[in-house]
């Protein structure tokens, strides 16, 4: 095996984890328990445990739920087809290439898009109806969020696609199933992973916007990544900040453990 | 392999189109002379023009190049190290340990990140600025450089390391002769991914970031809230160009890698 003096080189990774990984968290924690002068207190969670913020919660959860969804919706679709293109992985990259231009940029273009004077109007008037505010909308939020994760669903998809073994397909037409019963006995199962995969990159972040609540919702949609931002950087309430982190955090270990594990051995059955 | 069919040819045109529209929408508008995103008057290239005159904006540029470089760079570093490390482990509860401690900082949302770094760095007394935007992003770009070398190193035929050692090679030999040009593929993927991941990150530099230094993201968040510039748009289309060119680039390296390496044979 490698030798011991490789251990050596775990050193600086060693102190980055106890710096970045264990020390951000604890101070998380530690300052959720704090109120505004710095004492030490539990009314953060006391007022977690309000209606406003449990609803805040539960609108953010039910938001990331539907972006989720729609995402997967469209990605898987387009992950299975892109897998039968005769040059996949040149059409995977294009898909890829969106992805890796500046979130910031994507959300601006959808203010121009959706704007009242916006391309989308103009094609809303074609069809005689009036023109309306797009922007500052439920939907245009998770539109613009639907956009911006497609990628990310689709990778981890195409990728356990890809690695599906064609025979099985085959095996189960012969076998008699229609194309529905193949894809909700056999190529669904087996691409498991990756749909958990995706929608891990999808969810939790979804949970945490706050760039697209802000620039295209209007502060009409607030999530739990807007409340963080909103009282670390605005109310300065580092507190309450860092207790919404707490929650965010333990949900994000819940939705792990979910989505998570289990990726050796047979399904139970 | 089946010939798609219409319905679903027509979906993935779809698909493209609507991932690609608002980039080239964006494109479109930054020749506009108009001061709008809904008319296009006459072709100009004054807002290109306008980026290039901006020493702000050029200065905020080239820190966002060198954040991205220099922390892709050490994150490269420590993360290639770590992995080797984590290898080199054999108690499988202590590697198993690290590995969850190192996919942290991937799933935890930004927010989170920055949130907490922003609590860290006012307690050791960094100044934000510079260094605190270097050292966040430095810290997550790490765990993906594992978890790109990784897989490298184990899939590396560890006869080879005592090959090496029984022909009398140092450890040092070892490292810099036989391991590293073995997982170079995987380190250079890390890298490559730790500098997109800098270069896209918007919401950790936003927290840690002072009144003094921005980056292109963050300078980007406020224009835009400020409402619709054109200048934003020519940035679009510069950042367009330059990623297209990175990913002809990386794939012409990687296929070159691969050539030198034996593995595409035709």
């Amino acid at each position: 095996m490698f030798n011991k003096a490789s251990k050596g080189s775990l050193l600086p990774y060693v102190i980055w984890i106890a710096l970045f990984v264990i020390a951000p968290i604890a101070l998380v924690v530690y300052y959720s328990m704090l109120d505004l002068k710095g004492n030490f207190t539990l009314e953060n969670y006391q007022a977690f445990f309000t209606p406003v913020y449990l609803k805040m919660t539960l609108t953010s959860f039910w938001y990331a739920f539907l972006i989720t969804a729609f995402t997967l919706l469209i990605a898987y679709p387009t992950a299975y087809f892109l897998t039968k293109t005769t040059h996949k992985h040149l059409w995977l990259m294009l898909i890829i290439i969106p992805s890796w231009i500046n979130l910031l940029l994507k959300t601006y273009a959808f203010i121009g898009l959706f704007g009242l004077y916006g391309p989308i109007n103009a094609i809303v008037e074609v069809f005689g109806l009036e023109p309306q505010q797009i922007l500052f909308t439920d939907f245009s939020f998770i539109f613009v969020s639907v956009y911006i994760f497609i990628p990310f669903m689709i990778i981890p998809i195409f990728n356990s696609l890809d690695k599906l073994n064609p025979t099985l397909v085959y095996a189960a037409r012969d076998l008699g199933a229609s194309s529905f019963t193949t894809f909700r006995r056999v190529i669904f199962p087996l691409t498991i992973d990756g749909v958990k995969s995706g929608i891990q990159v999808t969810f939790i972040p979804a949970l945490s916007l706050f760039m697209i609540t802000r620039l295209i919702a209007g502060n009409q949609v607030i999530t739990l990544g807007t409340a963080i931002e909103q009282q670390f950087l605005v109310s300065q309430n580092w507190g309450m900040g860092s207790t919404i982190a707490v929650f965010l955090i333990i949900i994000m270990v819940v939705i792990m453990s979910v989505t998570g594990g289990q990726k050796k051995g047979g399904r139970i059955r | 392999m089946r010939k798609l069919s219409i319905g679903s040819r027509l979906y993935l045109v779809i698909v493209f189109f609507i991932l690609y529209a608002p980039i080239f929408y964006l494109i479109y508008y930054s020749f506009n002379s108009g001061g709008s995103m809904n008319e296009f008057e006459s072709f100009t290239l004054e807002h290109y023009k306008a980026v290039f005159e901006d020493s702000r904006l050029i200065v905020i540029l080239i820190n966002t190049v060198i954040i991205a470089l220099l922390s892709g760079l050490i994150a490269t570093v420590i993360g290639t190290l770590g992995a080797i490390g984590i290898v080199s482990i054999k108690d499988k509860k202590m590697r198993n340990t690290l590995l969850s401690l190192n996919n942290v900082l991937i799933v935890s949302p930004d927010v989170v990140i920055g949130a907490s770094f922003l609590i860290l760095f006012t307690m050791i007394g960094v100044k934000l600025g510079f260094a605190s935007v270097l050292v966040s992003h430095v810290a997550f770009s790490v765990p993906i450089v594992v978890l790109m070398v990784l897989p490298k190193l184990l899939e590396m035929n560890t006869s080879l390391i005592d090959a090496a050692r029984d022909l009398g090679a140092s450890k040092k030999d070892v490292l810099t002769r036989v391991i590293l040009p073995y997982i170079q593929p995987g380190i250079f993927a890390g890298f490559f991914l730790a500098l997109t991941y800098s270069l896209d990150d918007f919401a950790v530099t936003f927290f840690v970031t002072g009144n003094g230094f921005s980056t292109l993201s963050v300078e980007i968040y406020s224009m835009a809230r400020a409402g619709i510039t054109l200048t934003i748009n020519a940035i679009s289309g510069l950042v367009f160009l330059v990623t297209v060119l990175v990913v002809i680039g990386y794939y012409y390296f990687n296929n070159r890698a691969k050539l030198k390496n034996g593995e595409v044979r035709r």
